[in-house]
């Protein structure tokens, strides 16, 4: 078992005095998708902004590649060439397509070569944001937004990447045509990455392992298809829940 | 037709001044949400510096006006970014979380800090200098009226053109305005991405700052004089162009800023002297009857 590229280890954080993330332990190692499932409130969104201490971790610990990332500041850890495509997708409004990338690009000073390279990239994966690119992002329908924000991350060169619930609102054809893109950067790029689903189906097909949780606590894990066959899962999430 | 001509030219320089001012107002709105109050006697600060670096400069034998205007045009930008800096850090920083009110009633503070800083170290009296750039051209002479362009004029002109174009290229192409952009917009995504929010928002008040002292300079060299108290008047027309403008428009600052200073001075010549702020700013209270997000502004809701 190789070292883990992410290791959170008994991690809380609050919002004010509501406890958002009550003991949370998680590993991502190098090369796997991750998913993280549960129920609206549980705290996934949470959990991946305190990654980026935004809040601030309470106690417990997070570490990047064996380095403790727990109270460095939000830019210097993007820096570290982790990058996030969060809840709402935030793409900046009033630049175009084209900067919105740059953006992303910018967070890692990555040089002329790799941003062309990374480009190259993003545009193959989702050749739609090819002919918007003068346009602005506050334009772009929802499903061109989700291609906008992942493809921002992806031009840091990223070596985790993290998703927060990228098929939410999208018809179901553009949600398998992200998941498919998250299955070839994962594949062909050896791309890490944690995903947040409210589709838990989607999600527990696509990921090597996941992770439920419930209430700011991580109360099951297990490889994709051990947490597809269990009745809890099945009955809380799947057929109860089933979204698309 | 000459009266008008003589009247747009003028109306065009204390615009470019305004405009100068109202674009540090608008910057600020824009990335952190306030009206920085002190911005006017950072201009009148702006405009001391100004004095006091030309009158080392004319001790120290120095007799070249261009290499002059040159020397006091960038000591002065950089000593009131510094001011500006320092205000930000200082009055409006330990604030930034706080309720919305708490920044503005600390930038009025510091308005009267700066303005009584000036006025316990350099005196309360008006400082004059001599015109430096003198001279002008005669455009048109009708034989009862002459239009006239002055040196200054021109200087004040194009040193507002030139400063602006090196500032909307700033702004469009280079990674910091993409940074600032990027605050304005989104301060939790810009830091997502690895912008140092604080930073930039720091480097807006200097960028801010080095304008206002330009302006300062400017008035220094058109009107000959600088005075504690200059910084309050100027600084309110500013303000009023930043919102006719469109408040957080970079382009509308400078749009307001040229409305502004046209009103005044056909308002001036027109009709009466006495009333020209009260044009001013029943137009501006017109214009937003109308436009309640100014010329250029953009309403607050947007697609998501």
């Amino acid at each position: 078992m190789s070292q883990p590229l992410l290791a959170i280890c008994g991690l809380r954080a609050a919002y004010g005095k509501i406890e958002a993330l009550k003991g949370v332990d998680l590993v991502i190692r190098p090369g796997e998708i991750v998913t993280l499932i549960g129920a609206n409130g549980a705290g996934k969104s949470t959990l991946m902004m305190t990654i980026f201490g935004r809040p601030r971790a309470k106690a417990g610990s997070i570490a990047f590649d064996g380095r403790d990332i727990t109270g460095m500041a939000t830019h210097e850890i993007a820096r570290l060439r982790i990058a996030q495509s969060p809840e709402g997708r935030r793409i900046f409004p009033r630049m175009s397509v084209a900067e919105n990338l740059q953006m992303g690009a910018d967070a890692t000073d990555s040089v002329g070569s790799d941003r062309a390279a990374s480009l190259d990239r993003v545009l193959t994966l989702f050749p739609r944001l090819k002919e918007r690119m003068n346009q602005r992002g506050g334009t772009l329908s929802g499903g061109e937004q989700q291609m906008l924000a992942i493809g921002r991350a992806l031009m840091g060169r990223p070596r985790l990447l993290m998703l927060d619930e990228p098929s939410l609102g999208l018809a179901p054809l553009i949600a398998r045509q992200i998941f498919d893109a998250i299955r070839k950067l994962n594949r062909e790029d050896g791309l890490t990455v944690l995903v947040v689903e409210q589709n838990a189906n989607h999600a527990l097909r696509l990921a090597h392992r996941g992770y439920v949780m419930v209430n700011g606590l991580i109360t099951l894990s297990g490889t994709g298809a051990e947490l597809l066959a269990q009745p809890e899962i099945r009955a809380a999430y799947l057929e109860g829940g089933r979204q698309t | 037709m000459d009266y008008f001509a003589q009247q747009l030219i003028n109306g065009l320089v204390l615009g470019s001044i305004y405009g100068l001012i109202a674009i540090g107002y608008t910057m600020v709105y824009g990335i952190v949400g306030m009206i920085n109050f002190a911005h006017g006697d950072i201009f009148m600060i702006g405009g001391f510096i100004a004095l006091i670096t030309f009158l080392i400069l004319v001790s120290m034998g120095l007799s070249a006006v261009p290499l002059i205007l040159l020397i006091v045009l960038l000591v002065s930008m950089a000593v009131t970014a510094v001011y500006g800096w320092v205000v930000e850090r200082v009055a409006y920083r330990p604030l930034r979380h706080s309720f919305r009110l708490a920044p503005l009633l600390s930038a009025i503070g510091m308005s009267f800090v700066l303005s009584n800083f000036s006025q316990v170290t350099q005196g309360a009296q008006v400082k004059p200098i001599p015109p430096l750039i003198t001279g002008g051209h005669t455009l048109h002479d009708s034989g009862n009226f002459a239009v006239q362009l002055s040196n200054i004029q021109i200087v004040v002109v194009v040193t507002t053109i030139v400063l602006l174009a090196i500032f909307s290229y700033m702004v469009s192409r280079t990674r910091f305005g993409r940074d600032m952009r990027a605050c304005e917009q989104d301060q939790t995504m810009a830091a997502l991405l690895g912008v140092d929010v604080d930073r930039t928002i720091s480097m807006t008040f200097v960028i801010g700052a080095a304008l206002a002292a330009v302006a300062g300079m400017m008035y220094l060299l058109y009107y000959g004089l600088v005075d504690f108290f200059m910084g309050f008047v100027a600084g309110i027309k500013a303000f009023t162009a930043a919102v006719l403008g469109g408040i957080g428009s970079l382009p509308g600052a400078m749009l307001g800023g040229l409305a502004i200073g046209l009103i005044e001075t056909f308002w001036s010549a027109y009709f009466s002297v006495e009333y020209k702020d009260v044009a001013a700013f029943s137009i501006l209270i017109v214009v937003l009857i109308f436009m309640p997000t100014g010329l250029l502004g953009r309403p607050e809701v947007e697609k998501v």
